[in-house]
């Protein structure tokens, strides 16, 4: 919980891509100067145009921090954004991009932290929450972690493949997806927004109740998640959030 | 450096780009963002308490708190997360006229801000005083929603918003530069988006 080192502006390279849904891209950096991040934490990336302007965003880290070097930003498309539409449209292996971090130290985890932690998320919310799933299998740690996953439809389940595998391990992780606008497709997944039974019943999965939160995801859905929460019992003072949009 | 492919962008209208601090854009919206649940004040549970370290000065419950001199701030704010929104109408009680309830004038130079969910933000007591800065009760007029920081939050708009303190129930003068919530995670102790202090690294 360390404030963190310093962290300059640096130049990455883009050394991968990969589509995870319609509107999920996956981009890898490796930074000039690499460095070690904590789960949970995010980047800024600055882009700049010939005539000096420049926009800057915040993304969640994806990978998790034993990883290797490069870090994976899932970074989905907001059509009426100027950084993502750049990512989705132009950007390509081999360009410099600038970003600065690791950035944050509030919503991460880390495995000596322990659990079960209780993880919740709203569409791209899932990033940093995978980075923690993804620390805690590279650590072969055996904290116990539900993740109630809120999508839309089914091809919107960003990393769905993946988290499938992790929940097939039966290791203490379990994997609760829940679908707005389809049916559910696997026996104990639900088709509707996150609501207090829903968590009480995700609470009653795990062995002991959850020593810690993190809900991330837009802030209507972020708040609808934390008041479920207390409505099912867990105590505000252990729920940590982060919040993005309107 | 600039960037391969990037020339678009949402350059902001010539006549306003002096408003707005480097690496920050124009946001039309007024977005969330807090580090835990909502908390759910009522206001007949509101108070506010100001304090010189740990001893209290004075105390006021909602009524008596609204009894005070109420004043206007129209004000662009600045997100540490880039965002910069024009215009947004304050209204509530001014620190100068605060303090001068209490009978003080700043003890310390240094402040905390408190929160009811157990926030806090360091401020110095310069940039409180003077015009600059008040406890809002009112945005556009009406009641603060509780997602924006209702029924109180303070309102330093010269500072990165995270300074503005949601859920506001206390300011206390410390002896020092204390760091608050995010000061401790890693953001600047001052937050001046004209220098652009967001991290505790940055000059």
């Amino acid at each position: 919980m360390s404030a963190e080192p310093q962290s300059p502006w640096q130049t990455a390279t883009i050394t991968r891509i990969e589509r995870r849904t319609p509107r999920v891209t996956s981009f890898w950096f490796q930074p000039s100067r690499p460095f070690v991040h904590l789960a949970g934490q995010h980047v800024d990336i600055r882009l700049t145009a010939p005539d000096g302007y420049q926009a800057r965003r915040s993304y969640s880290i994806a990978s998790a921090p034993e990883a290797g070097a490069a870090i994976e930003l899932a970074i989905e498309r907001l059509d009426d954004g100027e950084v993502s539409p750049f990512f989705h449209d132009v950007a390509a292996i081999g360009d410099e991009i600038e970003l600065r971090g690791p950035l944050g130290g509030h919503f991460i985890w880390e495995t000596d932290d322990g659990g079960p932690l209780l993880l919740v998320g709203g569409g791209s919310g899932v990033v940093p929450l995978m980075a923690m799933l993804r620390h805690r299998t590279l650590q072969k740690s055996a904290a116990p972690i539900a993740l109630v996953f809120s999508a839309r439809i089914w091809d919107e389940v960003i990393f769905r493949d993946e988290l499938i595998r992790l929940d097939d391990r039966r290791d203490g992780f379990d994997l609760v997806l829940t679908l707005t606008r389809e049916q559910a497709r696997r026996p104990a997944d639900y088709s509707r927004r996150v609501d207090a039974q829903m968590m009480m019943q995700v609470i009653e999965r795990l062995p002991k109740a959850p020593r810690l939160a993190f809900v991330c995801g837009s802030n209507a859905f972020v708040s609808a998640a934390a008041e479920a929460l207390i409505d099912a019992g867990v105590a505000a003072g252990l729920i940590r959030t982060e919040r993005y949009g309107v | 450096m600039v960037t391969r492919g990037f020339f678009s962008g949402r350059r902001p209208p010539s006549d306003t780009d002096a408003r707005i601090p480097p690496g920050q854009y124009l946001e039309q919206g007024f977005p969330v963002l807090s580090a835990g649940p909502t908390p759910r004040v009522r206001t007949e549970d509101w108070s506010f308490t100001l304090k010189h370290g740990p001893r209290p000065i004075k105390k006021w419950d909602w009524a008596a708190f609204n009894a005070l001199p109420q004043s206007k701030m129209t004000r662009d704010i600045h997100c540490v997360t880039a965002w910069t929104k024009f215009n947004t109408p304050w209204q509530g009680v001014m620190i100068d006229d605060i303090l001068a309830d209490a009978g003080i004038e700043p003890p310390t130079a240094y402040t905390l801000a408190l929160s009811f969910d157990g926030y806090s933000t360091n401020v110095p007591a310069k940039d409180l005083v003077t015009g600059k800065a008040m406890v809002a009760l009112l945005y556009e007029g009406k009641p603060i929603t509780a997602d924006h920081g209702g029924p109180a939050r303070l309102l330093v708009p010269h500072l990165y918003f995270w300074k503005s303190a949601k859920w506001v129930n206390g300011l206390q003068f410390t002896e020092r530069d204390e760091p608050g919530f995010w000061e401790l995670r890693g953001y600047h102790m001052y937050g001046d988006p004209w220098r652009e202090q967001r991290y505790s690294s940055d000059p």
